[in-house]
């Protein structure tokens, strides 16, 4: 069964996440945010579906104005990907998106970048800087778009 | 209930102060999540307000709203949108200190007009819009769908099969 790994920092790149859940269908689904608030209403929306939640994982909040918590983000990243070895990684952002897609470069996953549809005339910063280092780099907006990524392929509402 | 919610960063004074001022002037519950004020920030007289609520609360307090006014973010909008619950959103400046881009601006301007969706352009404008969405009464036009468009679900689902 196909282990991914769907994680982003709280607020609407969670929501937005969230809305991806019927991609998930048949694999093993592990979920990772910068907030612990989530976790009783994302298993039930996965039983509403029908999909369990293989775990969920709490990680670190930090943006970029907050280099150590930065940093602690980063290792808290690196050792659920070592734990959970994922064959897929789909993140919505930021930060914490950034270094899933980084560090699970390296331990052999696929990555998908979406940017945020809060990101309508340009990409974000982290999508700026993660989409070129992604195996399928997304922007929800058309006019976002270039042949060479990120693409286009619809938006989540 | 009206709930106003800013956002867990910068405070959004404008905001607060012309919800504030139509509260003061109507018999109508408000409630306010303010964010991370700083120490000349204005503080409600007319409601009751948290910086900060669980996403739980947040949940609780925007299914039984009829009204959510906030600052023009993504999660607003989605969360208006998902529950079906109309909106006004002001976006938010960095011109004027109130974030760090000017990207509320264009995010507010993609989705006025989107169903059940108001962009205030200016603090004024802000208790003349509650009054009118209020009195509207209007039925919310039904809830989207919980999910992403169809197409971004196939196009992800064909990636994690390795299509």
């Amino acid at each position: 069964m196909t282990r991914v790994l769907a994680i982003s920092s709280t607020g609407g790149h969670w929501v937005q996440l969230n809305r991806l859940m019927p991609a998930f269908e048949g694999c093993e689904v592990h979920w990772a945010c910068t907030s612990a608030d989530h976790e009783a209403r994302l298993n039930a929306a996965a039983k509403r579906l029908g999909q369990p939640v293989a775990s969920y994982t709490a990680i670190t909040d930090a943006n970029r104005w907050t280099k150590a918590k930065l940093v602690k983000q980063m290792l808290e990243v690196v050792a659920l990907l070592l734990k959970l070895r994922p064959d897929v990684i789909v993140t919505t952002g930021a930060s914490v998106g950034y270094f899933a897609i980084r560090v699970g470069r390296l331990t052999g996953a696929r990555t998908c970048w979406i940017d945020s549809i809060a990101n309508g005339d340009e990409l974000s910063l982290s999508g700026e800087k993660a989409g070129p280092h992604a195996d399928l780099f997304l922007t929800q907006w058309p006019e976002v778009a270039k042949p060479g990524g990120p693409l286009y392929r619809g938006a989540v509402l | 209930m009206i709930f106003l919610t800013v956002g867990t960063q910068e405070p959004f004074d404008r905001l607060v102060q012309a919800v504030d001022e139509w509260a003061g002037a109507h018999d109508v519950p408000v409630f306010g999540q303010l964010g991370r004020l700083e120490a000349g920030s204005y503080k409600p007289r007319n409601f009751p307000y948290e910086l900060f609520i669980s996403a739980d609360e947040f949940q609780e307090r925007l299914e039984s709203c009829s009204l959510l006014v906030a600052h023009a973010g993504m999660g607003s909008i989605i969360s208006a949108l998902t529950m079906a619950k109309p909106l006004l959103m002001m976006a938010r400046r960095a011109a004027l200190g109130e974030h760090r881009n000017e990207h509320q601006l264009a995010t507010a301007a993609r989705f006025a007009g989107r169903g059940g969706l108001h962009v205030a352009a200016e603090a004024p404008d802000v208790g003349p819009m509650i009054d009118r969405l209020l009195a509207e009464a209007r039925q919310p036009s039904g809830a989207i769908s919980p999910y992403a468009q169809p197409e971004l679900i196939a196009a992800l689902k064909d990636f994690i099969r390795g299509a």
